[in-house]
């Protein structure tokens, strides 16, 4: 069920950025979501994009670490509160997040969570039987 | 100024009487490390060299050279020259293998080292009425010892502080009316810092000599304290392997520091031929010791490059002078006060399970090293967690730090991000300029 994440570890200095995306733009490939946690030195970036197969290909290509993951993507209602419901039912649950990133679509009145936790069956069991709604990578194609 | 000596005989002797009294005690001790030091042993016998072979001091050259390597091979108790029951002390360097260099002291080896750094105390104008606070390290580190020890032979009133707690040590230094300070120099640069940011004047401040060594420091660095402190100050050279500091020690005239020569015997060589070179010339420095008991290396040679002087000094000492060390034959870095090889970096990367992509940056901000080490991480290491990578650059600095002493600050980094020029990583980057 769980959706793939490419999470990119890059060096956090001028110019990074553009070149990750630039070389997935010449590759065709589009971003759904794009989260960064970054330090001073460094920079860790999570990307959900429409062909993993292709964007994971040109990435290590040019030298990127990178590293696929299963990450949780729930879709929540466009409404104060929302996000709040689920992380409350994972918090029931005893499930950790290690952290989330969310985005909208502008034809749908929803909002996307990726969710980073250790246990993604656990957690998606959980969320559909509070009847949430799970994405899955056939979505994320249509998005 | 008036100048005081500590043991005048010796440090005004004649240069035909210390040679003669060199020559004396290198007699004697040649026979001492080959009577009862195997390794020395077979390293003559290796070169063909008998005791009787050597008659005096120009016979020196003669003898087999002795490194840091041999050391390391000895550890803990090959070159160890009396029963350890005839030992009371040992002090110990950090080691490029993870193993450390012991050095072992008699009563008499700790004596003498004392003497030398009261030699160095006195020189600076120091005497019984004056209060001396020691702020380098008490350990394994010879400096926190050394100082101690010549402080107490001359008289003074020590204050023991060890290195750190900079408050309190501007406390005693105001309240007990410190006179001396003994510290590396970029400790004293810090502590001038605070002092002025408290609003202390260097007129307000009761010091007047400071002895500062352990590791290079500049021309510039010294105005700079001589300013903010108020005070004259001195450098101090030493090593572990010889003995600790007061190998060398600077005198009023401040152009370069007098080796206790009767202890200590300086040669320059040449550090690819080994070929003694000339006074004045610019080579490796080599000590032999000519008085210690315990561990009484003959020929060590520092990799520290440097020049000797004979020229007469205003201070009245006939003491040859050596300059500055200029640098290294080895990557040897000294940081913090602290001998730093790239080597251990790479021995700690391969322990903890990285690739021996590394890069070591050095520099000086506003009188103080900063020590950064450039890791690459392997696609094994890669997590998608920041927690995780923050958690192994503390860890990984946790390590480095067991194995030299100092923390460095460590970053991770994405592979081939360190540059590399014709294939070659440059493993270090030294912004600081000493020299």
């Amino acid at each position: 069920m769980s959706i793939k994440q490419l999470t990119v570890f890059v060096q956090n200095s001028k110019g990074t950025l553009v070149r990750v995306t630039d070389t997935l733009a010449k590759n065709n490939v589009n971003l759904r979501a794009l989260s960064i946690a970054e330090t001073e030195e460094l920079g860790i970036l999570r990307l959900i994009v429409n062909d993993n197969q292709t964007a994971e290909k040109v990435l290590a290509d040019q030298g990127y670490l990178i590293k696929v993951i299963d990450v949780v993507g729930v879709k929540i209602g466009d409404a104060p509160g929302k996000l709040t419901e689920a992380l409350e039912v994972l918090d029931k649950a005893d499930i950790n997040v290690e952290y989330l990133y969310a985005f909208m679509t502008r034809t749908e009145k929803h909002a996307y969570v990726v969710l980073r936790v250790e246990n993604n069956d656990e957690a998606e069991r959980v969320l559909e039987n509070a009847g949430f709604h799970l994405i899955t990578a056939s979505d994320v194609d249509k998005l | 100024m008036a100048q005081n000596y500590y043991q005048k005989e010796i440090e005004t002797m004649s240069r035909e009487d210390m040679k003669a009294l060199q020559s004396e005690k290198l007699v004697k001790q040649v026979k001492h490390v080959y009577e009862n030091v195997p390794y020395y042993r077979s390293l003559m016998d290796e070169k063909g060299i008998k005791p009787e072979d050597i008659k005096g001091i120009d016979d020196l050259h003669k003898l087999p050279f002795l490194t840091k390597a041999d050391l390391r091979d000895a550890y803990p108790y090959g070159l160890l020259a009396k029963p350890l029951e005839d030992c009371v002390r040992i002090h110990s360097t950090s080691g490029t293998t993870g193993r450390r260099v012991v050095a072992f002291y008699t009563q008499n080896d700790v004596d003498l080292w004392e003497d030398c750094c009261a030699r160095a105390i006195v020189a600076t104008g120091g005497s019984k009425k004056d209060v001396c606070q020691v702020a380098y390290g008490y350990g394994l580190f010879t400096g926190g010892f050394g100082l101690n020890g010549g402080s107490h032979k001359v008289g003074c009133l020590t204050l023991p502080m060890s290195s750190g707690n900079t408050e309190r040590q501007i406390q005693f230094m105001m309240d007990l009316n410190a006179t001396i300070l003994c510290c590396t120099p970029s400790y004293a640069a810090y502590i001038g810092e605070s002092l002025k940011e408290q609003g202390y004047k260097p007129e307000d401040i009761p010091l007047k000599a400071g002895i500062f060594g352990a590791e290079p420091w500049t021309e510039e660095m010294r105005k700079g304290i001589e300013a903010t402190l108020g005070i004259k100050a001195y450098d101090i050279y030493g090593l572990t392997e010889t003995t600790g500091p007061g190998v060398s020690f600077e005198c009023s005239e401040q152009t370069g520091m007098h080796v206790n020569e009767d202890h200590f015997f300086a040669e320059i060589i040449d550090p690819d031929t080994g070929e003694v070179l000339p006074e004045g010339s610019k080579g490796e420095l080599v000590f032999t010791s000519l008085d210690k008991e315990a561990f009484p290396l003959l020929r060590y040679r520092t990799r520290d490059i440097c020049v000797l002087s004979r020229k007469k000094c205003s201070c009245g000492r006939t003491l040859i002078k050596m300059a500055k060390p200029m640098g290294r034959t080895d990557d040897m870095l000294i940081i913090r006060g602290v001998n730093v090889f790239p080597s251990q970096i790479e021995t700690v990367l391969l322990k903890e399970g990285y690739e021996p992509n590394y890069q070591i940056v050095v520099d000086r901000v506003n009188n103080n090293d900063t020590f950064d080490v450039n890791v690459e991480m392997t696609a094994e290491q890669f997590t998608d967690k920041l927690g995780d990578v923050l958690k192994m650059e503390k860890a990984l600095a946790n390590a480095m730090k067991i194995m030299l002493g100092i923390n460095p600050a460590v970053h991770l980094l994405p592979p081939k991000s360190i540059a590399r020029s014709e294939g070659k990583a440059v493993r270090v980057i030294d912004k600081r300029k000493l020299i």
